[in-house]
């Protein structure tokens, strides 16, 4: 039983991922019973499910750590099972848990896998990417002084490196304060800005909100809903309207009162706001 | 194969040692056990063993060169370990790099810490009294055989590191390949052991090996010896590397 909505007509790229009929089990456990969702070029696709739905699972075997049981797959063209090889060329893989060397600092961590990814310049890459995460302070401090936030902006810059065409982003702000979600965010709509294309998994019902194009909905091993979220509104009875006092949610008291605008990434959006405060 | 394996292994591999280079206690652990058991034999003991040598140092530090590189290679089997419990792993794994580099920058980062913790206890050693007039292709002969016997060591390590459930186990199996030196010819002569003892010590590979590198620092022939020593170094090379491949491959698909 799976409400599978239409693809936009005139969508005549080939999809930078493609997954059909997509199994997977260990042991006993069927953990993927058969997915098929396809991504758009460009576009932010986010996988939603509950913990253990499997969408750790499907980002494994897509980033080719992890081999299907049954099903195909391609990323950018490739197949995963057999071209591993140009499947890895062409994506970036942020894991669950911030994939940084405590040991090495910041701009280490950066040039280290610049040097992996045959970049010319190393040490301008890192610096590049240092700027634009707001990092350049701490380049050269050890990744082990750094807060959960930085660690993950850190985490972000290195996916970025060589620009991969396709990034999967795997709970990216699990385990975040509001504020480094924000940042966060904010990094991929730049990322999605420049036709990257991401595949995020979330369990968090507004991060798929904000910041995907489309949304699939992964239940027990199988996406049972997959449209834009305008489509899955109209999964629903039409609106009734109802007189609610807005009041003000636990996040937008918490931002307002330790000045969430003026977190460390710097924002188009962001950037009125201090010209505003400018006494000049 | 994809990727570049010289030049992700010096990447890699310049990764690792920085670690080492950040954290020099591990080298300090690594070579205080045997020094501290070279301390203890030469000055409490010593007295009381009949090891047919007039300088004990010169006796007692091939067995203790063994040992440091025993104790060395569990921070092998601990730093792998690290790696594939944390995501850093993972990132290379999904990276377009070439598969083995990642192996290779640990096995030859053991290499290099273990030869500055095998200076450092040579340089003790000297403190101590010991002296060789061995000349240059003995001590080669003697840094040949030791880097051999740290090579099929550390590849023994990294089938723990990979397979390692906490940290302990990651560690713990390199014990019995410290003790080993001790049912040996590393402090007193096999000959004075009761039957079955002297049996398995003169038949296991840690007593070639010592009688080898004493023979060559105490400038005397080495015959056979030597090549039971490098058949044992060479033969546990092949099976410990052919295992940890395997088990690597399991692991990585």
């Amino acid at each position: 039983m799976s409400i599978d909505l239409q693809q936009v007509p005139g969508q005549s790229r080939e999809p930078a991922i493609q997954v059909r009929g997509l199994h997977k089990s260990f042991q006993e456990l069927q953990v993927l019973r058969g997915v098929d969702f396809d991504v758009a070029p460009g576009s932010v696709f986010a996988l939603l499910g509950s913990n253990g739905a499997g969408k750790t699972t499907v980002v494994r075997i897509l980033s080719t750590l992890l081999r299907s049981d049954a099903g195909a797959a391609t990323v950018n063209g490739f197949d995963v099972a057999a071209q591993a090889g140009k499947v890895r060329a062409s994506i970036s893989l942020t894991g669950q848990f911030a994939a940084v060397d405590e040991v090495l600092s910041g701009r280490e961590n950066l040039v280290l896998v610049a040097r992996l990814r045959q970049q010319r310049e190393p040490g301008r890459v890192a610096d590049d990417l240092l700027a634009r995460f707001a990092l350049t302070d701490a380049a050269n401090r050890r990744v082990a002084t750094y807060s959960g936030g930085m660690r993950r902006r850190l985490d972000l810059a290195m996916s970025l490196v060589g620009k991969p065409p396709v990034i999967f982003l795997d709970e990216p702000t699990t385990g975040l304060d509001p504020q480094a979600r924000l940042e966060v965010w904010q990094a991929v709509r730049e990322l999605a800005g420049q036709g990257t294309t991401v595949l995020l998994t979330t369990q968090y019902l507004d991060e798929a909100e904000q910041l995907a194009d489309r949304i699939a909905v992964l239940h027990e091993g199988r996406i049972i809903a997959n449209g834009t979220l305008a489509e899955l509104r109209r999964l629903f009875p039409p609106a009734t309207v109802e007189y609610v006092e807005k009041q003000p949610s636990l996040e937008d008291i918490f931002l307002a009162i330790v000045g969430g605008g003026d977190t460390a990434v710097p924002t188009a959006s962001t950037a009125p706001v201090r010209a505003a405060k400018d006494p000049r | 194969m994809t990727g570049n394996f010289l030049s992700d292994t010096t990447a890699l591999t310049q990764r690792s040692l920085r670690h080492i280079a950040r954290s020099p206690d591990t080298i300090i652990t690594t070579a205080i056990t045997p020094i501290v058991l070279m301390l203890l034999f030469v000055y409490v003991l010593g007295g009381a063993v009949e090891a047919g040598s007039d300088n004990y140092v010169n006796y007692l530090l091939p067995g203790i060169l063994l040992i440091t590189v025993a104790s060395g290679i569990s921070y092998t089997a601990y730093r792998l370990f690290l790696d594939m419990k944390g995501g850093i792993f993972e990132r290379f794994q999904s990276m377009p790099i070439a598969r083995s580099a990642v192996l290779w920058a640990h096995v030859l980062t053991s290499l290099v810490a273990n030869l500055i913790s095998l200076v450092v206890v040579v340089l003790v050693a000297l403190a101590m009294g010991f002296r060789s007039g061995a000349g240059v292709l003995a001590w080669l002969a003697v840094a040949g055989i030791i880097l051999l016997f740290t090579l099929a060591l550390t590849w023994l390590a990294v089938i723990p590191g990979l397979t390692a459930t906490s940290v302990e186990g990651a560690s713990a199996f390199s014990y019995p390949l410290i003790f080993l030196p001790f049912i040996s010819s590393a402090f007193v002569p096999t000959e004075s052991m009761p039957g079955p003892v002297r049996a398995f010590a003169e038949n296991q590979p840690v007593t070639s090996i010592i009688d080898t590198v004493r023979g060559l620092l105490a400038q005397q022939q080495v015959g056979a010896d030597l090549w039971i020593a490098l058949a044992w170094c060479v033969g546990l090379l092949a099976v410990a590397y052919v295992v940890a491949r395997a088990v690597y491959h399991r692991k990585v698909r």
